[in-house]
């Protein structure tokens, strides 16, 4: 069953319900339940931290690696140095989220458009 | 001060012998209706102006997958959670069935197990009862999570519920909006506009995950993700998001138990 399976207009919808948002509130149910009774850094939580962490990680070098639709035609050079200046940009400059945004921005545009 | 007025005020009526069974909004309903709007008013921070352009810049990425504008506004509000929201795009993209899919997204949405549970007891009272809670968790993602651990603690205990539902039921319902009204205008974008959406992106995660760590684990766990992501995607294509996400966090607890038992041996 995938998101092609079936071509009445409620399967995207209901696909959604079953692999996005089932998937995603669980875990949050399960925080309210143990919230409280679990210490922030007892190790199972912290192991937990680690994984989600590295896998939205993961998600992060895939975007800028394997894109789709127009980046895809890019430079991997250039998204590279784009995102390093933005993140260290992010870092020197009073680690605000919209200097680093900006700064990667301003780099991929201007290499998009010079090459 | 009015939140001290509110709080005085109050203060004497919620003690007073009510069953605790009875809702809240009895009590005093003026006030909710107060602390919920002053909770929708933190849609005019930059935090949340920040989360509003990365959404801007989902529904790029939406448009550039064949998702239509229905599907992807539905996902922003009914899932809530952008990089549980581009793992699907992804999922679907890379044809995997509702089973994969599922797997890939939980994997990637377990770190609301920690972030809920230090998030319930800041919005918490005395009398919240839980289905409350299990309702308004909904709406705790990161941006969410970061204005409500700031400013909970300065809203009097009985009005944080009222006041956390007004912020995430804003965000939420302001970004979906968003992703609707740039994707609608996304028709007309040449593709140079595209690219530089789609890598809105990437560029928020990098930073604002980055930020919100309250100890190293963070730091550690997302320099081993970025780094052994296009090892693992060489290696083995089809499950690289979720062998990251194993990988580096083994790795990083392994870092971890390493560097606390040097730092007490010498």
């Amino acid at each position: 069953m995938t998101w092609d399976s079936i071509s009445a207009w409620w399967w995207p919808y209901l696909f959604i319900l079953l692999a996005g948002w089932l998937p995603t509130d669980v875990w949050r149910w399960i925080g309210v339940l143990i919230g409280g009774k679990v210490r922030e850094d007892s190790e199972a939580l912290v192991i937990v931290r680690a994984v989600a962490t590295a896998l939205v990680a993961g998600v992060i070098a895939q975007l800028i690696l394997y894109p789709s639709g127009s980046l895809a035609e890019s430079s991997v050079f250039l998204r590279i140095g784009a995102a390093a200046a933005g993140f260290f940009a992010y870092l020197s400059l009073g680690r605000r989220v919209i200097v680093g945004v900006i700064v990667a921005e301003i780099i991929l545009i201007a290499g998009l458009v010079l090459a | 001060m009015p939140a001290v007025l509110l709080a005085f005020i109050a203060g004497p009526m919620a003690d007073s012998a009510l069953p605790s069974h009875l809702p809240e909004r009895e009590e005093d309903p003026g006030s909710h209706l107060k602390w919920f709007l002053s909770g929708a008013a933190m849609i005019r921070t930059i935090p949340a102006l920040i989360l509003m352009t990365a959404h801007v810049g989902f529904a790029g990425l939406a448009s550039q997958s064949g998702v239509t504008v229905g599907e992807a506004m539905f996902m922003v509000a009914a899932i809530w959670a952008l990089p549980a929201n581009i793992v699907l795009i992804g999922a679907i993209g890379a044809g995997y069935s509702i089973l994969g899919a599922a797997v890939a997204v939980a994997l990637s949405s377990i770190r609301f197990v920690p972030m809920v549970a230090a998030f319930v007891p800041e919005m918490r009272g005395a009398k919240t009862r839980k289905i409350v809670l299990l309702f308004l968790s909904h709406f705790i993602a990161v941006t969410a999570w970061v204005l409500g651990m700031e400013h909970l603690r300065n809203v009097p205990v009985k009005m944080r519920t009222a006041y956390f539902a007004g912020l995430g039921m804003t965000l939420t319902t302001a970004n979906t909006l968003v992703v609707g009204l740039v994707y609608y205008l996304s028709t007309d974008f040449p593709p140079l506009v595209f690219a530089a959406l789609f890598f809105l992106t990437p560029m928020y995660f990098l930073a604002s995950l980055w930020g919100s760590a309250r100890d190293r684990t963070v730091h550690v766990a997302m320099v081993l993700g970025l780094l052994l992501f296009p090892l693992i995607h060489h290696i083995a294509p089809a499950y690289d998001l979720l062998l990251t996400g194993l990988a580096g966090g083994a790795a990083t607890m392994a870092y971890l138990h390493w560097t606390k038992a040097r730092g007490r041996a010498s």
